[in-house]
């Protein structure tokens, strides 16, 4: 990113402000209902402010003065109170629980947008966003928001309800005063302005140092079976105090400002008691203002009401910072650009007409159809069969730097295409762009004659099953991780599945067989059994088009060999794209492409690249000299 | 648990003590503060006396000032004193989990390894920071209030005295039935984390797929728990607040109601009905802030729990009492060796090992999926200790040895191996910190990595991003190898190192091995029979157990599995001609 600004910092608050206030669309009613009753609820609180006040001069002064007290008109302001007090208080409780349905309502929704919107964002924003920063979007940056909107707006909504109530009160009083404590509060102000930019910049600090221990725990404790093999522990934790120090350190800093901050406010609240004491006294005493000493009294009162809200704020403000700068960086991930997808030609079951013909089926058959809308409303529908062309691709990650170099190939249905080559030659970057993850700069991809680019990319991707080395299952039981390739399908479909991959075995072996609960990184099995199990994921699917990327690299080759007979028996009549650096795997491809630095420099059959006693020659006989 | 975690306050334990005394010393001056406002009414303003107005007034801002600083004083040392502690808890399990032998980190899990070491900590940090100053401050303010009131009027003091009891009730149903729906919320947490990363892990998979709408459902389902769990849980912290303030308004209504009558008839002052109230909001809220601290001390209770645990973990590897440091060659034997993860006899996943390996030999490895290669390997640099038998390395009992000398001389790269952030030198020195430039480049060459390294921009400066990222399989596993030569073992161990690497570059690095350190015993496991068949002896694993051991003729001839696997690999260039 372009933009340096430190984490933390806010680059346009407005804007995020205005975007969640958007969310409060569908809340409109009860909104209302919590602004009414948060003003209820402080006019009850500045009214138990100014009670005191009431009481000594309304009643106690008066009644101290007369010479045979009459109780009664203080009791009925009381028991009124009472009643007012009361309902204060049952407002506060109502805002309360209705916000926490807002608020945990619009928390709900923006993370559901988020993930929702994650899920269409392109296979290279996940390249270049790293997992534990996009995580922390559904954890700290929603729980930031959710401290902000049910707990800071609520306080400092009420809190400056307070300010007005008590400022008019103050003035009506005594405006010398008044403009004395809007002096001191100014000072105030001042300086917490001053304290909370400080803390501020340490609690960026801190966040960044936070960050980086994390990080470096993250990365050595994954490795960690490494540093044992390596005795590596003593560096380890070398590394490890130098960052936890300085942590240490932030952490330390911005906890001062934080803690101080309270004392400050409330002890100058303290002294501004004293001053207004003074200065009061000293109206009364020069006689510049008509202020008496029940007035001096309840003022004091008043002034310290006055204050206190200021502090509570200037208590918010720090968490309501932070929620915006979580929030805004929830909406920059909720801004990136989805995947574009122009496509309009779908894929739907198909059948033949009367005469012969292509054409939609409303039933599920065993036949697939492109179904093809034209500029001028007509309808063509192809059959699907798997054929594939590859012409004159050109390709780049990174604008600039090519790493496919004029790929032309074609795939005829049922054939099985090998790609060989060194790591780094380009043969998973193939695969990528038939299914579109990546887009080609030049050339052009056909499908059963279709340029892929006007296929709908769902549609593309359903017709093409897809096994890759880096197995990714899902927590869940086996059988779940299996159904993941086609939703609907049943248990039995999924054994058979599961048989054909050769994974059936050792899934009865497991302690609840189909049942048992494996974790996403398939901790109790070995890398060999989950591409078992991916394999089988895949066979369910049933795609017409396959493609394996190094999908048995972890499988011995004695298993291997059975896979691949099951595979060969599921694939009759469907097109294969193998990549694999065993070339035991590929031998009886009916087309090897050997590519090199993104080129394919020889193409054909086993046989025919022997022959020719090329680079597949001098693979192949590298492998197996003894022969 | 509570004294395993006390233990990592250490050189803290004075900032941890002065912060709460400080507090002490604060709460005390502002109770003092509302008695002589009270005082400052009264005898000052209500009297017009300014002169009395400037003494009280001096003697109130100086106990405001002596606030202020025992204020800062114990914000400076709790906050010392918090980060501190939490900086002592990540040192000590950082430090604990070095000691962790392999089935010690398998037991807990990386990721949860990780959450104890960062959100854990962070949590029981707050807590700690709540406790040595709110968790201090709360009781005494009501006690020294307490005190005051009873002293300007004990006759009133009893109406809040009657209120507290029903706010501790109220307050303490409150804690009883939020703090369920809360500890459940936290688990659900827990599920949506890994919803969200195994999406992100296996975002390839998801949309090959095209199961984005599946898995935003599944994302839903769990966020619909969380809506209604925490609403839940939150709706019922909700009647925290109104308790509090109905009970504070009802004491101040019925306080003002006799203590008007009081004043009225000259038996109390109006400067002190203000300081009754006052004492009367400081109760109050402390109370307040001690229900508060309760719901945060028993969240924060399962994160020390965690952590606790991982500090208690019974490490089950430790040397002996006068360990050997040297080893004397390359020799290997198992004797009689049975293994089990769970150190279950009935779970055993090698039985009976026998083997003999000579120094310098270059042993093969093959086996089926599942066959414990890796387990048996394993046990030569004790990361792992037998359940039955005996393992040596030149000819000593491998937990005779000092752990460090073993595997210094037994260098083994992992299957599941990683690179450090850091550069290629760097990742490279963790075999040998004091290897010279020349030594590196000679250990690359050896591994085959010369060459691509040469290819990068700033060639053995290159920045190696977080797991390797930026170089491709086939390369990491090189540099890996690379590493672990720089240590010039006496055994060398590669657990399917070459899996990515290309058959011809397989080949020259076997060579090279060959060549270079032909005293150094080589262990191979590999799939590719032509990765083992060269070698001196080659073992064939099968469920557990060597079903097989010999040269590459012998075992065409006598091991069925062997000859299997070797036509499998072979049989396309058979029949091909």
């Amino acid at each position: 990113m372009a933009d340096m600004k430190p984490k933390g910092q806010l680059k346009n608050p407005g804007k995020v402000i205005k975007r969640l206030m958007s969310y409060l669309r569908g809340y409109n009613l009860r909104f209302v209902v919590v602004l009414i009753c948060i003003v209820i609820s402080a006019a009850a609180g500045a009214l138990s402010a100014m009670f005191i006040q009431i009481l000594i001069d309304g009643y106690i002064v008066p009644l101290t003065m007369a010479s045979n007290p009459d109780f009664t008109g203080l009791l009925r302001m009381i028991l009124i109170m009472g009643a007012a007090l009361l309902t204060g208080a049952l407002a506060g409780l109502a805002y309360n629980r209705i916000m926490v349905s807002i608020s945990q309502g619009i928390q709900k929704k923006i993370r559901d947008e988020m993930f929702e919107h994650m899920q269409t964002l392109p296979i290279s924003y996940f390249d270049t966003h790293s997992h534990g920063d996009i995580m922390s979007h559904y954890t700290n940056d929603i729980d930031t928001l959710r401290q902000m909107m049910s707990i800071s707006l609520p306080q400092m909504f009420s809190s400056v309800i307070t300010i007005i109530t008590v400022f008019v009160a103050m003035i009506t009083m005594n405006l010398y005063l008044t403009l004395f404590v809007l002096l001191f509060v100014g000072i105030m102000l001042f300086i917490t302005k001053k304290i909370a930019s400080r803390s501020a910049v340490n609690f960026v600090a801190q966040q960044k140092e936070i960050g980086e221990v994390n990080g470096f725990i993250e990365e050595m404790i994954n490795g960690q079976k490494v540093v044992k093999v390596f005795c590596h522990e003593e560096e380890a934790k070398k590394d490890f105090d130098a960052r936890n120090e300085a942590l240490c350190k932030s952490a330390t800093a911005a906890n001062t400002y934080a803690n101080i901050l309270m004392p400050i406010m409330n002890n100058l609240g303290n002294l501004q008691y004293v001053l207004v004491a003074i200065v009061g006294g000293a109206l009364a005493f020069f006689g510049l203002s008509p202020v008496t000493a029940g007035i001096i009294a309840s003022f004091l009162q008043l002034s310290k009401n006055f204050t206190r809200p200021f502090s509570e704020i200037s208590q918010q403000l720090n968490a309501v910072i932070m929620a915006l700068a979580g929030a805004e960086r929830i909406f920059e991930l909720m801004d990136e650009k989805s995947e574009e997808d122009n496509g309009y030609v779908t894929l739907v079951n198909a059948r033949y007409d009367e005469s012969d013909n292509i054409t939609e089926a409303e039933e599920c058959t065993e036949m697939w159809g492109w179904k093809h809308p034209h500029g001028d409303g007509t309808l063509t529908y192809t059959k699907l069969t798997g054929n594939i062309m590859m012409n004159e691709v050109d390709f780049a990650y990174v604008p600039g730097k090519t790493v496919l170099h004029n790929v032309s190939l074609t795939a005829n249905p049922g054939q099985k295409i090998a790609f060989v080559g060194a790591t780094g030659a380009g043969k998973t970057t193939i695969t990528n762009l038939i299914n579109r993850f990546y887009d080609i700069e030049d050339g052009k991809i056909r499908y059963d004659g279709i340029n892929i680019n006007k296929i709908k990319k769902p549609d593309l991707r359903r017709s093409l099953g897809v096994v890759l080395q880096d197995v990714h299952l899902f927590t869940g039981t086996v059988m779940e991780n299996i159904r993941y390739g086609k939703l609907d399908a049943t248990d039995e479909e999924c054994i058979a599945a599961a048989k054909l991959a050769n994974a059936h075995d050792f899934i009865s072996m497991l302690p609840e067989g189909y049942n048992t609960v494996i974790t996403g990184d398939g901790g109790q099995l070995s890398q060999g059994q989950c591409q078992l199990i991916s394999i089988a994921r895949a066979a369910v699917a049933d795609p017409p088009v396959m493609i394996l990327d190094e999908a048995t690299s972890s499988i011995d080759t004695r298993t291997e060999a059975l896979v691949q007979k099951g595979m060969d028996g599921l694939m009759y009549g469907r097109t294969v794209f193998v990549i694999a650096h065993r070339l035991s795997t590929v031998r009886n491809s009916d087309k090897i492409m050997v590519l090199d630095l993104g080129r394919v420099i020889e193409c054909g059959t086993h046989d025919e690249l022997i022959s020719r006693k090329g680079k597949y020659y001098q693979l192949y006989t590298g492998a197996f000299e003894l022969s | 648990m509570i004294k395993k975690l006390a233990g990592s306050i250490r050189e803290y334990k004075t900032a941890s003590l002065l912060a709460p005394l400080f507090v002490t010393l604060e709460v005390i001056m502002e109770v003092l503060l509302p008695f002589l406002m009270a005082d400052l009414i009264d005898n000052g303003v209500n009297k017009g006396d300014m002169e009395h107005i400037l003494k009280t007034g001096a003697m109130l801002s100086g106990v405001a000032f002596a606030a202020l600083i025992f204020g800062i004083f114990s914000g400076k040392f709790a906050a010392e004193a918090s980060a501190g502690f939490a900086k002592n808890l990540r040192h000590d399990l950082y430090y604990r989990i070095q000691e962790y032998s392999f089935s010690n980190i398998d037991k807990f899990s990386t990721s949860s390894l990780v959450t104890r070491m960062t959100t854990d900590v962070t949590n029981v940090q707050n807590s700690y920071q709540m406790i040595i100053r709110i968790a201090v401050r709360a009781p005494f303010m009501m006690i020294f209030a307490m005190i005051m009131s009873f002293n300007v009027n004990a006759g009133l003091s009893m109406v809040f005295v009657a209120f507290i009891p029903v706010i501790a009730l109220a307050l303490g149903l409150v804690i009883k039935f939020a703090h369920p729906v809360f500890k459940r919320v936290f688990r659900i947490y827990d599920k949506l984390n890994n919803v969200v990363q195994e999406n992100l892990h296996g975002i390839r998979v998801v949309k090959s797929f095209v199961r984005e709408e599946h898995e935003t459902k599944k994302f839903r389902d769990i966020s619909d728990e969380i809506y209604r769990d925490f609403s839940k849980a939150e709706k019922i912290v909700a009647f925290n607040m109104p308790i509090m303030q109905i009970c504070v308004y009802a004491c101040i209504l019925i306080i003002s109601w006799f203590a008007s009558r009081q004043i009225v008839f000259g038996t109390m002052t109006q400067g002190e009905l203000v300081s009754m109230m006052t004492y009367v909001m400081q109760i109050l809220m402390s109370l307040m802030f001690i229900s508060m601290i309760m719901v945060m001390i028993t969240l924060s209770k399962a994160s020390a729990e965690r952590i606790a645990e991982v500090l208690n973990e019974e490490i089950d590897l430790r040397n002996t009492d006068s360990p050997l440091n040297e080893i004397k060659d390359g020799s290997i034997s198992f004797e009689n060796v049975s293994f089990s993860y769970a150190k279950d006899e009935n779970k055993l996943c090698l039985k009976d090992i026998n083997l003999k390996i000579n120094s310098g030999e270059t042993i093969g490895i093959i086996g089926g999926t599942g066959s414990s290669k890796s387990s048996l390997v394993q046990l030569i640099p004790r990361l792992y200790d037998a359940t039955k038998g005996i393992v040596r390395v030149g000819g000593e009992d491998v937990r005779d040895y000092d752990i460090e000398a073993l595997r210094n001389s037994v260098a083994m790269v992992l299957q599941k191996n990683v690179l450090f952030s850091g550069t290629i030198k760097e990742n490279l020195r963790w075999g040998n910190k004091d290897a010279s430039d020349e030594e590196i480049e000679k250990t690359c060459r050896l591994a085959q990595a010369e060459d691509f390294i040469q290819r990068m921009p700033e060639k053995y400066d290159t920045y190696i991003e977080q797991g390797g990222t930026n170089v491709s399989g086939g390369q990491r596993q090189r540099l890996c190898i690379a590493r672990a030569l720089l240590k010039k073992p006496k055994i060398l161990i590669l657990d399917d190192s070459t899996s990515a690497v290309d058959t011809k570059t397989d080949k020259l690095i076997r060579r090279a091995f060959l060549e270079e350190i032909p005293d150094t015993t080589k262990i191979i496991i590999a799939q590719r029979i032509s990765s083992v068949e060269e070698a001196d002896k080659i073992i064939v694993m099968d469920k557990g157990m060597v079903s097989a051991f010999g040269t590459h003729k012998e075992l065409l001839e006598s091991s069925r599995i062997y000859r299997e696997v070797y036509e499998s690999q072979k049989k396309g260039s058979d029949e091909n001609g």
